[in-house]
C-alpha cells in the first residue's frame, strides 16, 4: 500500500469519525427540539407550573434561572478575576501557586453534586440559609469560580508580554499597567469566557437540588420589595430552576402533561444555551473589532 | 594547546579600552558602575562600565549573546522581576539601583522602546494621552497640546492628524513604532533607551526612524542597542562594543569603526563573526 492510498484511507477515516460526532449532536438536538418545540407558547413560559393539572408553565423557573445566574456570576466573577490576576500577573511560579493552580484543577472536574451535598451541608444546614437563592448561588459560585478563573487566565495569557512592557516602561505601576493596558485589551476574550460559563450555569441542576430547592413558590411581580416572601427579589426563597425542574418532573412529576412540560423545558433550556454561545461569539467578535480597527 | 577559562578571561580582560568622556557640552548624564547582572545563578553581564553623553546618541553593538540588550534594560530596571542587578547606575548623581528609588518614577526620566512595536489596543490618541492622564494631566486644550508635539517629533504627525481616534492597531509596524516613540516623548524624559528599535522594520522606515532619531538628540540623550553596524556608523556619536557579556570597548563611533583598538571590535566590524 503506497502513502498516497494510506492517506486517504486516513482522511476517510477521520471525514467518518467526524460525521459521526455531528451525526450524534445533530439527533440529539433535534429530538431534543423536535418534542420540545410544539409545547412552547407564550403561556408555558410565563405561567407559573401546577402540580396535579394539566397547563401549568415554566414561569417561574425562567426567572428563577436568570434570577440565580446573575447572582451566581456577580459572586464569582470578582473573585474569578481577582484570583486570575494575581495567578497570571503577580505571582511568582513556586510551591504556593503550583498549590492554588492543583486546587482549581481538582475543584473544576469535582462531580456538581458533590458541589451541591457541599453546599446544603454547609450553606443551608450550617449557616442556617435554608433553601434559597443565595445557597443557590454560594454552590454555583464553587462550581463557577474554577472555570471562570482558568477562562480569565487564559485570557489574560493571550495578551503579549510586550504590551506589559510597554506600559510598565511608560512609568505606569503594574496595578496601572494591568487595570490600563492589559484588562482593555482583554476584554472581548474575558466576556466570551464569562458567557460561555454562564451557559454551563444556567444549565445546572444537581449543584441546585439541594441548594437553591425543589420548589417554586407563587411570586408575586408587583412586588419589588427584596424582603418580602413573594418578592421575585427575596433571595432567602426556595428556587426551583428550569434544569432542576426537568430533573424534578421526570422523576417524580404527577401532572397528567408532565412529558409534554419537560420536553419543552428541555427545548427552553437547549435554546437559551445556545443562545448564551452565539451571543458570546458576537459580543467576543465586536468587541475585538472595535478594539482593533474602529 | 589548554587554555582554561580563568586565563581566556584574562587575556580578554586585558585587551579593553574604554575611555572616559570630557566633553563639557555633552556632560555624563548616565554612568554605570561594577555592573554585573545575574539570571537565577547564571551571570549574563560581567561587567559594564560606562558614561553616556547628554544629548548624544550612544550605540551598543556586538553579537547575539553580548549582553547589550540584558545591560540596556538594567538602565531602568526592566530587569528587576526577571534577573538580579548589582552595581551603581548614576543618573545626574544618584544611584538609581537601589531599593529605595521609585522606579515608577525613575522610568518616566528613562523611558524605553522596545524591539516590537507594541502599541496598545487603543486609539492613537489614547495611546500617548493616557498615561498622561493617569499622571494628572487633564483638559482636552493640554492633552491636544501634548499629543500634537510628540507625533511631530516622532515625525507621524502629518500621518495620522485626521486619524487620531483610529485605533493604534491598524498602524504598519513603521508608524507604529514611531508613536511608540511618540508616547514615550509625551511623558517628557530625560534618557530614551532603544531596544534594536527597527529590528522589525522594512529600510525605508528604518532610514525614517533614523531620521526621527537625530533629530530627537536637541531634546534628549539617546541610547540604542542595535545588531545593524551601519545603523550605529550613521547615527550615533559613541559605540560601545559588547563580546560574551563585557564591554570590549567604547569609544567615539568613528574610533571604533576605522581605527578599533581591539582586535576583536576590528573582527566584528570588519564582519569576520557575529
Amino acid at each position: 500500500m503506497n502513502s498516497k492510498t494510506q492517506n486517504k484511507i486516513a482522511i476517510g477515516g477521520l471525514y467518518g469519525i467526524a460525521g459521526l460526532v455531528v451525526l450524534i449532536l445533530l439527533a440529539l438536538l433535534g429530538y431534543i427540539l423536535a418534542s420540545g418545540v410544539p409545547q412552547l407558547s407564550w403561556h408555558f413560559l410565563t405561567a407559573p407550573g401546577k402540580a396535579f393539572l394539566k397547563g401549568g408553565g415554566v414561569g417561574i423557573q425562567l426567572y428563577n434561572s436568570f434570577y440565580l445566574l446573575i447572582l451566581a456570576m456577580l459572586i464569582s466573577f470578582p473573585i474569578a478575576l481577582g484570583a486570575a490576576i494575581y495567578l497570571y500577573e503577580y505571582a511568582k511560579d513556586n510551591w504556593v501557586t503550583t498549590t492554588i493552580r492543583t486546587a482549581i484543577e481538582i475543584l473544576s472536574s469535582l462531580p456538581s453534586v458533590v458541589v451541591g451535598l457541599f453546599g446544603f451541608l454547609f450553606f443551608v444546614v450550617k449557616l442556617h440559609l435554608g433553601f434559597s437563592i443565595l445557597s443557590g448561588a454560594f454552590a454555583l459560585t464553587f462550581f463557577n469560580l474554577p472555570l471562570l478563573t482558568r477562562s480569565i487566565e487564559d485570557s489574560l495569557r493571550t495578551i503579549s508580554d510586550v504590551q506589559r512592557e510597554g506600559g510598565l516602561a511608560l512609568g505606569l505601576s503594574r496595578w496601572e499597567t494591568v487595570t490600563r493596558v492589559i484588562l482593555p485589551a482583554a476584554v472581548p476574550s474575558i466576556l466570551t469566557g464569562v458567557i460561555l460559563s454562564a451557559g454551563r450555569v444556567f444549565g445546572e441542576a444537581a449543584a441546585l437540588i439541594y441548594t437553591a430547592g425543589q420548589s417554586a413558590p407563587a411570586l408575586d411581580f408587583t412586588d419589588w420589595n427584596p424582603f418580602n416572601i413573594s418578592s421575585p427579589l427575596n433571595p432567602m426563597r426556595p428556587a426551583e430552576t428550569l434544569a432542576v425542574h426537568i430533573w424534578k418532573i421526570n422523576s417524580e412529576g404527577i401532572m397528567p402533561d408532565a412529558k409534554a412540560i419537560s420536553s419543552g423545558s428541555s427545548a427552553v433550556l437547549v435554546i437559551a444555551i445556545l443562545l448564551f454561545n452565539f451571543a458570546a461569539r458576537y459580543l467576543g467578535k465586536r468587541l475585538y473589532k472595535r478594539l482593533t480597527s474602529a | 594547546m589548554f587554555v582554561n577559562n580563568d586565563v581566556k578571561n584574562a587575556m580578554a580582560m586585558e585587551e579593553r579600552h574604554v575611555i572616559k568622556l570630557s566633553d563639557p557640552d555633552h556632560p555624563v548624564i548616565l554612568s554605570t558602575e561594577d555592573l554585573h547582572v545575574y539570571y537565577g545563578k547564571k551571570e549574563a553581564l560581567f561587567e559594564g562600565d560606562l558614561e553616556f553623553a547628554s544629548n548624544q546618541i550612544s550605540a551598543l553593538i556586538g553579537p547575539s549573546g553580548s549582553g547589550k540588550s540584558t545591560y540596556l534594560r538594567s538602565l531602568n530596571r526592566m530587569n528587576d522581576r526577571i534577573a538580579t542587578v548589582t552595581g551603581k547606575i548614576m543618573y545626574r548623581g544618584v544611584d538609581i539601583n537601589q531599593p529605595s528609588i521609585d522606579v515608577y518614577e525613575m522610568r518616566r526620566r528613562v523611558g524605553m522602546v522596545f524591539q516590537r512595536p507594541n502599541p496598545f489596543a487603543k486609539s492613537i490618541y489614547d495611546n500617548i494621552a493616557f498615561a498622561l492622564r493617569l499622571r494628572g494631566v487633564t483638559g482636552k486644550h493640554k492633552l491636544d497640546e501634548i499629543v500634537e508635539t510628540s507625533l511631530k517629533q516622532a515625525a507621524l504627525w502629518d500621518q495620522v492628524k485626521d486619524d487620531l481616534n483610529k485605533s493604534a492597531l491598524a498602524l504598519s509596524g513603521g508608524q507604529a513604532q514611531r508613536l511608540c516613540i511618540a508616547r514615550a516623548i509625551a511623558i517628557k524624559p530625560d534618557i530614551l533607551l532603544l531596544d534594536e528599535p527597527a529590528s522589525a522594520l522594512d529600510p525605508v522606515s528604518t532610514g525614517q526612524l533614523e531620521d526621527t532619531l537625530l533629530s530627537l538628540k536637541e531634546h534628549y540623550t539617546i541610547i540604542i542597542v542595535t545588531h545593524n553596524m551601519q545603523q550605529a556608523a550613521r547615527i550615533s556619536e559613541y559605540t560601545a562594543f559588547f563580546n560574551q557579556g563585557r564591554v570590549l570597548e567604547y569609544d567615539t563611533t568613528s574610533h571604533i569603526f576605522t581605527n578599533p583598538s581591539v582586535q576583536v571590535t576590528s573582527d566584528y566590524v570588519s564582519g569576520n563573526f557575529g
